[in-house]
Formats: C-alpha cells, sequence, structure tokens
C-alpha cells in the first residue's frame, strides 16, 4: 500500500479466510472510492487472498461507483479462483443492490456467521 | 464561488412549522469532487433540520451523490475551469435540485441499462437508474447538461 495513505478496510483473518470491514460510514466520495478499491483488489492482487468476506454492518451509504469497485473485485477473485461473500447489508443499502440487480451477482448473507459457514 | 441562501418567511401554522418557508441555496462549484461533497453535507442538513424522515434523507444524499459526480465527472470532464451551477429549494414538503454542468450533454437513450445480463458486471453506467428510484422526479433538458431533481416528503 502506498505510503501516506491511510487504510480504509481493517482486515482480521478467520482461518483461511480475510473478514473485511470498512472504516467509512459513507463510501461516496470518488477519491476514497478510489483508494478502498485499490486496496480492496490488493488483497487478491499483492496478497494472493482467495476467500474474502465483506462485512457492510459500518456502511450507511454506498454511491454506484463504490458498487463498480465491488464488481471489478468479484470478477478478479472469480479469475483466480476464489471465493467473494457480502454480508451485513443495510436495507437500504440491499435495496440499492437489489434495484441495480446486483443481488443476483453478489452471494450476499445476513450476517459473518453466515457467510463464514462452508467457506 | 457565487453563493447565496435565504429563508422567505412566512406565519407560522397552528403546530409552530410554517409548511410555505423555503430555503434556497444558490451555488457555482468547481468541478471537484470534494466541492460536491460539501454541498451535499449543506443541503443533507437542511432536510435533517427540517426532521424529513431518513429514508428520504438516504435517497436525496445518494441521488446527489450520483448527480454531482456525473456533471463534475462526465459533463465537465473534470475540468478545473469548467463549473458546476447548482440551485435548490427546500421547504418541509419537498425538496428540488437542479444541477447544471458546462458540458457537450448527452443523450439518455445512450445509457445502456445496467440490469441487462451483459451490462450486470460494468463497472458503471448505475447512477441515473438509483435516482429515479429514490426521486420523484429526474428530468433531463434537451442537451443534456441540465438535470431536475425532485422528492416529496414521504411518510415517516
Amino acid at each position: 500500500m502506498a505510503d501516506g495513505v491511510a487504510r480504509r478496510i481493517d482486515i482480521e483473518e478467520v482461518d483461511d479466510t480475510t473478514v473485511v470491514r470498512f472504516v467509512d460510514k459513507r463510501i461516496l466520495d470518488e477519491t476514497n472510492i478510489q483508494i478502498i478499491g485499490n486496496q480492496l483488489t490488493g488483497l487478491v492482487d499483492e496478497d494472493g487472498r482467495r476467500k474474502i468476506v465483506l462485512d457492510f454492518g459500518n456502511v450507511e451509504y454506498l454511491s454506484s461507483a463504490a458498487l463498480g469497485k465491488l464488481i471489478t473485485l468479484d470478477k478478479k477473485v472469480k479469475a483466480a479462483k476464489g471465493k467473494l461473500r457480502l454480508c451485513g447489508i443495510r436495507p437500504e443499502i440491499y435495496e440499492v443492490f437489489a434495484i441495480t440487480r446486483l443481488n443476483k451477482v453478489f452471494s450476499i448473507y445476513d450476517d459473518q456467521e453466515k457467510a463464514l459457514e462452508g467457506l | 464561488m457565487a453563493r447565496s441562501s435565504n429563508k422567505s418567511p412566512t406565519a407560522a401554522g397552528s403546530n409552530g412549522r410554517a409548511p410555505t418557508a423555503e430555503e434556497l441555496i444558490s451555488v457555482s462549484i468547481p468541478s471537484d469532487t470534494a466541492a460536491g461533497q460539501e454541498l451535499q453535507e449543506r443541503i443533507i442538513a437542511v432536510l435533517e433540520s427540517l426532521n424529513y424522515p431518513p429514508r428520504d434523507v438516504f435517497g436525496v444524499r445518494l441521488a446527489l451523490e450520483e448527480a454531482l459526480v456525473n456533471a463534475i465527472k462526465h459533463g465537465n470532464r473534470m475540468d478545473p475551469e469548467k463549473r458546476v451551477q447548482v440551485e435548490c429549494r427546500i421547504n418541509s414538503t419537498q425538496i428540488r435540485i437542479e444541477i447544471e454542468d458546462e458540458g457537450k450533454g448527452f443523450r439518455l437513450e445512450d445509457v445502456p441499462d445496467p440490469t441487462q445480463d451483459g451490462n450486470l458486471e460494468r463497472p458503471c453506467g448505475r447512477g441515473i437508474m438509483l435516482m429515479r428510484h429514490f426521486l420523484n422526479t429526474v428530468e433531463y433538458n434537451q442537451l443534456g447538461n441540465r438535470v431536475l431533481l425532485e422528492k416529496l416528503r414521504g411518510d415517516e
């Protein structure tokens, strides 16, 4: 990760799965989304992680640009024959996924425990 | 940067709230997403002071973000010489925002449907769809460089 860029994701290892929580409640600002996107794809490209759970428990807002970064991450994980799961998504945020039909693209679980099952 | 903000005073109703009092925010911002964020905060603060329901606040914030980013990134192409004009009127029953960029415009019919199978995995193209879902009105002018957004106050 570049020096001087604050970490926008918190990482926890659970067995061989990486659980990621977002530092920001609002994933809106374009510049911030770029940074988050880089830190997420870095998990796959640089760290070689193959099992990732994204926990949205802290997230109150998500823009379409952020959805774009998630799609890019999903493609990378699939290309690396890994698994990506999302969890802890609030109702309004889930609505954003449902309206854009991305709830069909991503594997979405209620909470971390369910997301980690069978990974 | 031109800024003006004024309230239209009217007599208070029986509940102490003046239903036709209106806040006007009229600004010109540079093609810079940080300036867009700052304006977003200003507008949302007014909605919250008028106790708009959480879902309305969520929808307007999201739509504002999408529309301002569209104006800055796609309309003005991040050109620092170009600005975005925003006029926002808010009262206790409705919020109305007009956003105009200095770009060449676009055609709505050229924006592909992001929910079509072939487009689902594209990283962009969902902003307008999200705006339309959360607001009552999303209307572009002929050229495509100005959009009108309206949200009527929802139920609690």
